[in-house]
């Protein structure tokens, strides 16, 4: 391996700065005790953290991006495993075109999908309804958990399967006993990456919501386009820090890098 | 695995599919039709059929300009993101261990957050009370206002684009073999030779699955021109929310929303068949 000279090191300095600086700023304006939005130096103060508490639209927006997220992860991880292993374990025909179709809404943009479900939504008089919009969210990220599914199952030995079912094990069994245990690092990361993708969407999430169902990114986006005051940083900064923290978790449980970068 | 003419694996994909043609495919057949439904600002969509909204996109000079500006817009942003992100990549690839995943993983984490926390972390650093103007100001050049202009849009999008450039180059780098680029050097080939004419060629394909990925993404985003671009710079994206959310003229914002997808897909594929020509050409296969 040949090394890096000053001149690679002194670009990916200036790369990684590039990278982290909108981060960092707003972490560093969400500490300002004034009213503008401008870097502390002298003097911290956690009032803006403290009025995000107090704002219920940004509380009652987060509640609903959060249980938005874990039911949309766990529903298309629930759908995601079935249909991982059909992509995996049988050589079918249609096989690519399935996995072309449940891969399709990384190449559609959220754009268009937000147009297509609004229509939808308003036809079948289903704007508003919470329930639709899991569905929607679903849609969304269920390529992330599927990708990482059958990375897991293809990836795991199928003979363990044989092993088990030539043992007298019932297809139930195997599934729930040797399967799932063997791509459970796979399916964990799926739930997470969906999770978080689920939490993040704005561009589709901003036609289907109504003020009832709003997600936070969305209340943030029309907050942001609205006023300008130190409040928008304190939430930007609570994001950043769940975000963190569930990197930290799915860094623990599959490797971040795994995750992001895909399969080996 | 088995070839098999049952239906089990239909069966255990059931709820996928079922999910994707009701919220996926049907959907999006209902915006294409709606497209060619008649609006009328009084009482709205009717159940007639006509070409008015394709032609009025055709044929206003604001539509030609809105998607003009959006497509220069992803351009660049490509071709920013293919001059920082090979050079990125490559450099990471020649870590040594312990740097090389903590560099990798933050220039990749920022994808995990959301968007619009991105974009307003820009909208602080490049708003007037933001670091470049006050490096501007300290030097006695004068206000300068990259905010609500072009170049705070793109600055802003390579930022959110870049990892989805190196992620597929990173890959390709991984697969590529170290012993070919020292052969290259021990056979007296200049560093830049060697970088030219034996590692760039086997990163082609990373580059331009990067730059597909970047360019569509670019084209179709939302929220980067929405907050950065303020009220009057407008990309099809922000166009088609004042569509369907402001004037309520539905069917045409379908209308622009399907015409970005279909010329997304147009210069997506055309740019895959011009690269993979050359490409193919300089690996010497017809």
């Amino acid at each position: 391996m040949n090394k890096n000279g000053p001149i690679a090191l002194l670009f990916n300095g200036l790369i990684i700065s590039f990278m982290l600086a909108p981060l960092v700023i707003v972490c560093l304006v969400a500490f300002t005790p004034g009213n503008t939005l401008t870097i502390p130096t002298t003097e911290f103060s956690l009032r803006w953290f403290a009025a995000v508490f107090d704002h219920s639209d940004f509380v009652t927006a987060f509640w609903n991006s959060l249980w938005l997220a874990i039911a949309s992860a766990s529903l298309s991880t629930a759908i995601a495993i079935p249909a991982g292993l059909a992509i995996t374990r049988f050589q079918f025909k249609g096989r690519d075109a399935l996995n072309g179709l449940f891969l399709s809404p990384l190449i559609v943009p959220h754009l268009v999908l937000g147009v297509a479900l609004l229509r939808l939504f308003s036809l079948i008089g289903a704007t508003g309804s919470f329930g639709w919009l899991i569905l929607a969210h679903t849609l969304i990220v269920t390529p992330f958990v599927l990708r990482l599914i059958v990375a897991a199952s293809s990836g795991m030995d199928s003979h363990c399967e044989d092993a088990a079912r030539s043992l007298g094990a019932s297809r139930g069994t195997v599934f729930w006993r040797v399967t799932l245990p063997m791509i459970l690092p796979g399916v964990t990361g799926g739930w997470l990456l969906a999770f978080i993708n689920s939490f993040d969407e704005v561009t589709m999430s901003i036609f289907v919501t109504s003020p009832v169902t709003v997600t936070l990114p969305v209340r943030m986006y029309m907050y942001a386009t609205e006023s300008v005051d130190p409040l928008m940083a304190a939430v930007s900064a609570l994001m950043v820090a769940l975000t963190a923290g569930v990197m930290v978790i799915l860094d623990r449980l599959y490797g971040l890098d795994k995750v992001l970068v895909g399969e080996k | 695995m088995s070839q098999t003419k049952s239906n089990a694996p239909w069966l255990l994909s059931a709820p996928a599919i079922a999910l994707f043609v009701a919220l996926l495919l049907a959907p999006m057949l209902m915006t294409a039709v709606l497209s060619f439904n008649v609006f009328d600002y009084n009482t709205g969509i009717k159940n007639a059929y006509t070409l008015d909204h394709y032609i009025a996109v055709f044929t206003d000079d604001y539509y030609y300009e809105v998607f003009w500006r959006t497509f220069w817009i992803a351009a660049v942003t490509t071709g920013i993101c293919l001059l920082v992100g090979v050079p990125e990549a490559y450099i990471l690839s020649r870590m040594k261990t312990p740097w090389r995943s903590i560099f990798l993983l933050i220039v990749l984490a920022p994808l995990l957050v959301s968007v619009v926390v991105r974009a307003f972390g820009w909208s602080l650093l490049l708003g007037p009370r933001g670091i470049f103007n006050q490096i501007s100001l300290a030097l006695d050049l004068g206000n300068i206002k990259i905010l609500y202009t072009e170049w705070a849009v793109i600055i802003a999008l390579v930022h959110v684009m870049l990892p989805f450039m190196i992620i597929p180059i990173w890959t390709s780098l991984q697969k590529l073999d170290p012993g070919v680029e020292n052969a290259a050097l021990s056979l007296a080939a200049t560093p830049f030779a060697t970088l030219r004419r034996v590692i760039f060629p086997q990163v082609v394909p990373g580059i331009l699955s990067g730059s597909l990925i970047v360019f569509g993404l670019s084209a179709s985003a939302f929220a980067i021109p929405g907050l950065l671009g303020g009220r009057r710079l407008k990309m099809v994206a922000t166009v088609v929310y004042d569509e369907y959310l402001h004037e309520l003229n539905w069917p045409l914002g379908a209308t622009l929303a399907l015409i970005l997808l279909v010329a997304n897909l147009v210069v997506m594929l055309s740019y895959n068949k011009i690269l993979e020509r050359k490409y193919q050409k300089s690996m010497g296969v017809a």
